[in-house]
């Protein structure tokens, strides 16, 4: 193999798997660090920079970190990332002061479709720059799908209300009740651009007998979150099914429990294993006495003239075919029917452009869905931009977000005459952690820590309030220890070869065995030598340039604890730990582009 | 020294051996000595070559005198029985203890200065008398915990860290262990594990009194420019006479050697060694010819390593004094003095 590039940015990116896995790339290592410290502002604001809501993500993230956490790999669960995110929003000081000031308008005009995530990611980073941006909600504030379809009892309206107010006060204008009905009057408006952050606002239809007859009692879930959400709903039956394995079924149906639903049963296709909602969501609905029916497909209402009566579901089974893919066929039993009072259908979102002119230069593929680049975000039309669940389909808020800020970067750069598929590089800072022989100045005693759990209200009270918010989240005795969890995989383990004489104090040091010293050779063939196995061909090889003896030092990085044990039993330094901090390109970055920097 | 704890987290693909432990079961405490010390990639090899062998580490006794690398069994073997004896006498330890329990293991840890200098009459004792163990120097020419002053094991005419040439000869131990009538005599290097691991292995397998001589660079007073016992000398130096590979049970041999190249030992347990020769000629069970061969090689400034001398039909110190099967320190009273009728018996049968 080729000697490692560890001067290029991704490759020790990839070895910090959380930030790796986010799609805003958050310096995870970092906050939880500071949050350990007591740093909860300092924390607070290195999220605030890279996700933009930390406060509602650290409730309702879909997490995407998690399941790369190393600490996963090496023990079972892994550190809980995303409650940690809340801490520094529950226990920060007042941020007010360090966030960006209002600048002086540059005389360009961004319109924003949508109050959601997406949009107000590009607020955020352009109204600092100058750029007078308003954004376009048909409802009356600020949040989106954030605010009307996550039940309150997860996500607070006040912390909605401080995390969009805290974008609104960049002096970005909000037009709330104002849904665009037209995108052709809008770019009559002429605005310099116009970024679409409209979600997706359909719930999918259940097209089966009944449907029609019994209207009354069959609820799509996203319109009756919402229809809650503001209040306009406040009761349903007591027996209900909620048809859907996703978050949206889990939100519906631990909302029917709240609203006089006795009997609630989540009813879905798939197996229990497949289903798309978030394990720990569907814990959360399992704790709150609703049972998951798996393997049923709904095959009709059922109605007594009209009054919904109950749903019959047929029953499947999963079969495989060669190549892994599963079809769910009829078991052969006999259908069965489940009374029910009312029923709720989470089986899917759809994007609805109804407003979007066939004539205003925006291209639709054969989907319905708007043709966008899938990193600047522009579509065919170079002054509209797409993003969030608007550009490619229903994701979450943590994708919004990425959305927003690569999208405000081209805009920026759109608006600044420069050519907007050149994108700047991230800036990388890389510096070593030794402060004396033995002293480091990150926490490197590493032990077997079982995650915390995250302190629940009590079950009793909490199903008689809707608004009771569940989590009471973690305290700051629960957070440190949590936050001790943290690998710190961001702090690297560099190899210099030329240091190196090749004495084995790392290797036989290593806890993990990751280090060996031995012959080159292909990757696949370096893989089968290694002192460990190395299965994990998405976890890099890190291998130096020819050693004196001819051979080359290998560290799998799968399962590296960052314990720096390596560098603290190297008699040269030729292994140091080093903190690698990368900072993501955003609209206005200070560093130049490589084009500018030549001309 | 390190203060932090080793993790207790291990590899989540590491391997077990037949009793079901990884080799990090094998592991002792955190070692304290400096950085890069040789003597910690010798505790690595002797944990590789117990793991390999799936010893019971309770059936395994560790005995050292005084030193750095006395200090070793500290970090290896956690939970096997221990002894950290006076300065030199870890071979007269030893001996009594493989007298009272011949059941155990015997691992005898020392150095230079415990071996060649303090302990020089004791170690030559116990390999003279062929006691059943294995005695591994951990030789780094040097005087480490006092500083750095040349040990009984320096080359003349090497330089110490200060600049000062060594006048006085130096003591080969490999030479005088040959002539003292050891049965398994080995040199290599701690920088060479795929080499000293086997070796280990096939010492601990061998009945009979086993030296292994093993350099081992000292990071902070003997790896500098002038020092035969460095990183860069050793590895420039070393003449390898083979290389060897310890078959336990009925492993098939490997076939991915060059006929003619490897050579079979089968030891008195009926573990086997493979040796694979790099000097075609070397016979390493002529012991004459050894001594003669590690002689004109020192005379190159060449450091001969690997298996130099075996004797497979070995015999120990139990039958040399035809001792009981039984280790003395089960046996009971009753056995021990069987009464007055007995020794009336041994008393008639001298008249």
């Amino acid at each position: 193999m080729k000697p490692t590039d560890i001067a290029a940015p991704d490759y020790f990116h990839k070895v910090v798997d959380c930030q790796w896995a986010c799609p805003a790339h958050t310096p995870v290592p970092e906050y939880i660090r500071l949050i350990a410290q007591g740093r909860y502002s300092d924390a607070y604001m290195i999220n605030w920079k890279s996700n933009v809501f930390p406060g509602i993500l650290g409730r309702t993230c879909d997490r995407p970190c998690e399941p790369a956490c190393r600490r996963g790999r090496v023990e079972e669960t892994p550190v809980a990332i995303c409650r940690l995110k809340r801490v520094a929003a529950d226990f920060k000081d007042d941020i007010k002061q360090r966030l960006p000031h209002p600048a002086a308008k540059n005389g360009k005009r961004i319109a924003l479709v949508g109050g959601g995530p997406a949009s107000l990611t590009v607020a955020r980073d352009l109204a600092p720059l100058g750029y007078h941006c308003t954004v376009f909600d048909a409802d009356p504030e600020a949040g989106g799908m954030m605010r009307t379809q996550i039940p309150k009892f997860r996500l607070p309206n006040s912390v909605i209300d401080e995390e969009t107010g805290y974008i609104l006060g960049l002096g970005v204008e909000f037009k709330g009740g104002h849904r665009i009905e037209s995108m052709k009057a809008l770019l009559a408006e002429k605005y310099d651009a116009i970024f679409v952050g409209s979600g997706a606002p359909r719930g999918r239809e259940l097209d089966i007998p009944g449907r029609k007859e019994a209207a009354a009692n069959i609820h799509i879930g996203i319109d009756w979150l919402s229809s809650v959400s503001f209040g306009h709903t406040d009761k349903i039956g007591k027996r209900v099914i909620v048809l859907g394995g996703g978050n949206t079924a889990m939100d519906c149906c631990r909302t029917a429990r709240r609203l006089g639903g006795e009997s609630v049963k989540v009813i879905v296709r798939s197996g229990f294993e497949e289903m798309k909602a978030s394990p720990w969501e569907k814990e959360d609905a399992i704790h709150e006495d609703i049972p998951i029916l798996n393997f049923l497909v709904p095959v009709a209402f059922i109605h007594d003239n009209g009054k919904l009566t109950g749903v019959t579901f047929q029953k499947v089974k999963a079969e495989y075919d060669a190549k892994g893919r599963r079809s769910l066929v009829p078991s052969g039993e006999p259908d069965q029917t489940i009374e029910c009072d009312d029923v709720l259908v989470a089986v899917g979102q759809e994007n609805a452009f109804p407003w979007i002119e066939q004539d205003c230069g925006i291209e639709f593929d054969k989907w319905h869905m708007p043709t966008v680049d899938q990193k600047t975000f522009v579509s065919t039309n170079p002054k509209v931009f797409f993003g969030g669940d608007a550009a490619f389909g229903p994701k979450n808020i943590i994708w919004a977000v990425a959305h927003g800020h690569d999208a405000a970067l081209s805009i920026h750069r759109l608006l600044s005459g420069e050519d907007i598929t050149e994108r700047p590089l991230p800036d990388v800072q890389v510096s070593s952690q030794k402060m004396g022989i033995h002293e480091w100045s990150y926490d490197n005693d590493i032990s077997i820590d079982k995650r915390f759990k995250v302190p629940h209200r009590d079950k009793i009270v909490a199903l008689k309030d809707i608004r009771a918010e569940v989590e009471l989240g973690y305290d700051v005795k629960l957070a440190l220890g949590e936050a001790h969890r943290c690998l710190n995989c961001d702090v690297q383990t560099v190899f210099s070869t030329a240091l190196c004489i090749e004495c084995d104090a790392c290797a036989d040091i290593c806890p993990m065995d990751c280090i060996t010293f031995t012959a080159n050779g292909e990757e696949s063939d370096l893989r089968q030598r290694l002192k460990a196995p190395a299965p994990h061909a998405d976890q890099d090889l890190y291998v130096s340039s020819d050693l004196k003896t001819g051979r080359v030092m290998v560290k799998d990085e799968d399962v590296c604890l960052h314990c720096g044990l390596c560098a603290e039993r190297c008699p040269t330094g030729a292994w140091d730990m080093q903190k690698y901090f990368i900072e993501m390109t955003y609209a206005g970055s200070s560093c130049p582009t490589r084009s500018r920097s030549a001309a | 020294m390190t203060y932090i704890a080793k993790p207790k987290f291990h590899h989540p693909g590491l391997k077990k051996n037949e009793l079901g432990y990884t080799h990090r079961d094998y592991e002792g405490k955190i070692s304290t000595l400096c950085a890069g010390c040789g003597h910690d990639s010798i505790t690595a090899s002797i944990i590789e070559a117990c793991y390999e062998l799936s010893i019971e580490p309770h059936r395994v006794a560790k005995i050292s005198g005084i030193g750095c690398s006395s200090k070793t069994p500290d970090y290896f073997l956690g939970n096997s029985h221990g002894f950290n004896s006076v300065h030199g006498r870890m071979p007269s330890v030893l001996t009594g203890a493989n007298l009272a329990n011949r059941d155990l293991i015997y691992l005898g840890v020392s150095g230079d200065g415990d071996s060649a200098s303090i302990g020089f009459g004791q170690f030559a004792h116990s390999i003279r008398r062929g006691v059943n163990m294995t005695y591994i120097v951990e030789n780094n020419g040097v005087y480490g915990l006092t500083k750095g002053q040349f040990s009984a094991t320096a080359d003349r005419g090497s330089k110490s860290k200060k600049g000062v040439t060594n006048t006085d000869n130096a003591i080969d131990l490999v030479a005088i262990a040959l002539q003292l009538g050891a049965t398994f005599v080995a040199r290599s290097f701690s920088g060479d594990k795929t080499q000293l691991v086997p070796l280990i292995a096939a010492a601990i397998r061998h009945k009979g009194a086993s030296f292994i001589d093993v350099i081992s660079p000292c990071i902070a007073f003997n790896n500098h420019a002038g020092s035969t016992k460095s990183f860069d000398y050793v590895r420039e130096h070393n003449d390898a006479v083979n290389r060897l590979d310890v078959l336990v049970g009925r492993d098939p041999i490997a076939v991915d050697y060059a006929p003619g190249t490897v050579q079979l030992v089968e030891q008195h347990d009926g573990s086997r060694i493979a040796l694979r020769k790099i000097d075609a000629d070397y016979d390493p069970h002529d012991r004459l010819g050894a001594m003669t061969f590690l002689q004109k090689h020192a005379a190159k400034g060449q450091i001969v390593t690997g298996l130099l001398y075996v004797d497979p039909e070995a015999e120990d110190l139990h039958e040399h004094l035809n001792t009981v099967e039984t280790p003395l320190n089960t046996l009971e009273a009753d056995t021990l003095c069987p009464g007055s009728a007995v020794l009336d018996k041994i008393n008639a049968s001298l008249r």
